[in-house]
């Protein structure tokens, strides 16, 4: 992954800049021990602050409130946070770009991992407290529901990306792993989709969500559109 | 509010036994500190800034040993705190919490009441008048949201019947309309630029509908003054309909001979229809209506069947006699 970031470098100015900044010291420590030690740490202690958060409300701790319906409450705010996070994971590509901060796609793995973990609870509160475990009415609903269809299916499409996530399959799966993981932009279309089709008739936040897709899109298309007719030399683009 | 019946505490209403049972029934089934939390929050009784009591008999076949009886199901009435914490009256913004928080700026006093349309007496009414000639009476209802949630809910009221007889509607008065204050002003919802609903909020029954004795015009909840949020200073509840028929803070009651334009049926015609009576058949085009989620009922246990037009079937089925109820959704 580095690899690419260095030869993107001549496209690119900031992100050679940023290259050469890197490799300065921060702190006593280099860019490998600063994540390591300083960076991923945190970014993981702030992962957990939605299901802290959650916790609280849930039990009324810190005066924190769950409200009258909790169930609903916690099925909703677990669904969104998922949401959430893949779109963070989606920012990290653009933004590694745009703000010259190559090294932070060494984040990237641990926040789609937790787009994973809210997802999976988000889909437990429903089976457990919604639906009360009747697999019956969970079969039903996905089959019968489509936005429930819909919902089921970026769950599904999930769990391969958390499965090939290590190290080892990263270097088994070679390139076929940059291909499977782009299943994140219709996973991301399908949490969207989710949301908007469960609103009764506001559909403002949903439509918030679909912009900020677009964009995100959008601009990993128009960049992939530069980079064959502008730059023609350079075909091999590994990011995803 | 000076009626000739006897004051009934709201403490003898809803024994705190059985709030105390509930609580330790969902403790039992938490075993954790979620009971206690939850379940204090449930066993509260009447905060202070409830409205002032009103007077009022109990209605005994609309109690909770009649919803019981009826469907052999837990039906113990949902707390002072759910009920006035977990409302849909976008009015005042589409959380379940926003009618909580914004519905005091609504002022009720004075308030009028426009009655028009297909009668011998119409005319416009101080609230007070209005309501004058009525004994009030408390019915103990479920409360089914076209969401798949439900309550049991302790109302204060009239039946409708009784009022609209009074105006000697004509024979051409086949429907009765309703409408919701338009006040801009108090109601943030009504805004234009959030207004998501084609303001003000109307609502509408066959004559037959509004003339059955379970329609209730309400004005009070726990034997209180009704809060804001839940409607006030005037609602309509028709128990064996989703929720969005009970409209709220009405202005307006007309007497006409077509089918009146409903808010909802408008808004969003292929998901709610004009009749919208509960019924666990005929789903909703995103989710199941066959059972519906009890709030306040322990975890693990919020899912119950949901009854055909809503548990009032004996008393309602003989007006949709011959009709297709998938049609006349």
């Amino acid at each position: 992954m580095t690899d690419s970031v260095t030869r993107d470098a001549p496209v690119l100015g900031p992100s050679a800049r940023s290259a050469a900044a890197s490799s300065r010291l921060f702190l006593g420590l280099t860019v490998d021990r600063r994540y390591r030690l300083l960076y991923k740490p945190a970014v993981f202690a702030a992962s957990l602050v939605p299901l802290a958060w959650l916790t609280c409300s849930l039990f009324g701790w810190l005066g924190f409130s769950a409200g009258v319906d909790p169930v609903k409450f916690l099925e909703l705010e677990c669904g969104k946070t998922a949401l959430d996070f893949i779109f963070i994971t989606l920012m990290v590509t653009p933004a590694h770009h745009l703000a010259a901060l190559p090294h932070l796609r060494r984040l990237r793995r641990m926040l789609g991992l937790f787009a994973f973990f809210y997802a999976a609870l988000h889909f437990t509160v429903y089976v457990a407290l919604d639906l009360d475990f009747n697999w019956h009415m969970v079969g039903a609903d996905i089959v019968k529901r489509p936005y429930i269809t819909v919902g089921f299916s970026a769950l599904l499409m999930l769990i391969p990306l958390a499965v090939t996530s290590t190290n080892r399959m990263m270097r088994r799966l070679g390139r076929r792993w940059t291909k499977l993981h782009r299943l994140v932009y219709v996973i991301a279309a399908f949490g969207v989709w989710h949301y908007y089709w469960q609103e009764k008739i506001d559909v403002r936040e949903p439509l918030l969500y679909a912009a900020a897709l677009a964009l995100l899109l959008g601009y990993r298309a128009v960049r992939a559109w530069r980079q064959k007719h502008l730059v023609p030399q350079r075909v091999q683009r590994t990011s995803a | 509010m000076a009626l000739p019946f006897p004051r009934i505490p709201p403490s003898q209403i809803t024994p705190p036994e059985i709030y105390f049972d509930r609580r330790t029934f969902l403790a039992g089934a938490l075993a954790t500190g979620v009971g206690a939390s939850i379940g204090s929050a449930r066993a509260a009784t009447l905060p202070g800034q409830a409205g002032a009591p009103l007077a009022f008999t109990p209605n005994p076949s609309e109690s909770v040993d009649a919803l019981v009886h009826a469907s052999g199901q837990d039906e113990q009435p949902n707390t002072w705190g759910e009920i006035t914490n977990y409302n849909n009256y976008y009015e005042f913004g589409v959380g379940k919490t926003d009618p909580a928080a914004y519905a005091h700026e609504l002022t009720t006093k004075p308030w009028s009441v426009a009655v028009e349309g297909e009668a011998e007496v119409t005319g416009n009414f101080h609230l007070e008048d209005f309501l004058k000639p009525y004994a009030l009476e408390e019915r103990i209802y479920r409360f089914r949201c076209v969401e798949a949630w439900s309550m049991v809910i302790p109302w204060v009221g009239f039946p409708l019947a009784t009022l609209l007889k009074r105006f000697k509607p004509t024979s051409k008065a086949k429907y009765v309309a309703f409408e919701t204050v338009y006040r801009p002003a108090q109601m943030p919802g009504q805004a234009s630029w959030r207004a998501i609903l084609p303001w003000p909020y109307r609502e509408g029954l066959r004559i037959d509908e509004a003339m059955n004795p379970l329609t209730l015009m309400v004005v009070g909840l726990y034997g209180r003054e009704l809060p804001n949020q839940d409607g006030a200073p005037l609602r309509l509840i028709v128990p064996w309909k989703y929720g969005f028929k009970g409209i709220k803070a009405i202005v307006k009651i007309r007497f006409i001979e077509t089918q009146p334009v409903t808010t909802w049926s408008q808004a969003v015609p292929e998901a709610y229809g004009f009749y919208a009576n509960v019924n666990p058949n005929v789903p909703h085009p995103n989710w199941s209506q066959a059972t519906e989620r009890r709030i306040g009922a322990p975890f693990f246990h919020q899912r119950q069947a949901t009854l055909m037009f809503n548990g009032y079937a004996d008393e309602v089925a003989y007006l949709y006699r011959g009709m297709d109820l998938h049609r006349y959704f």
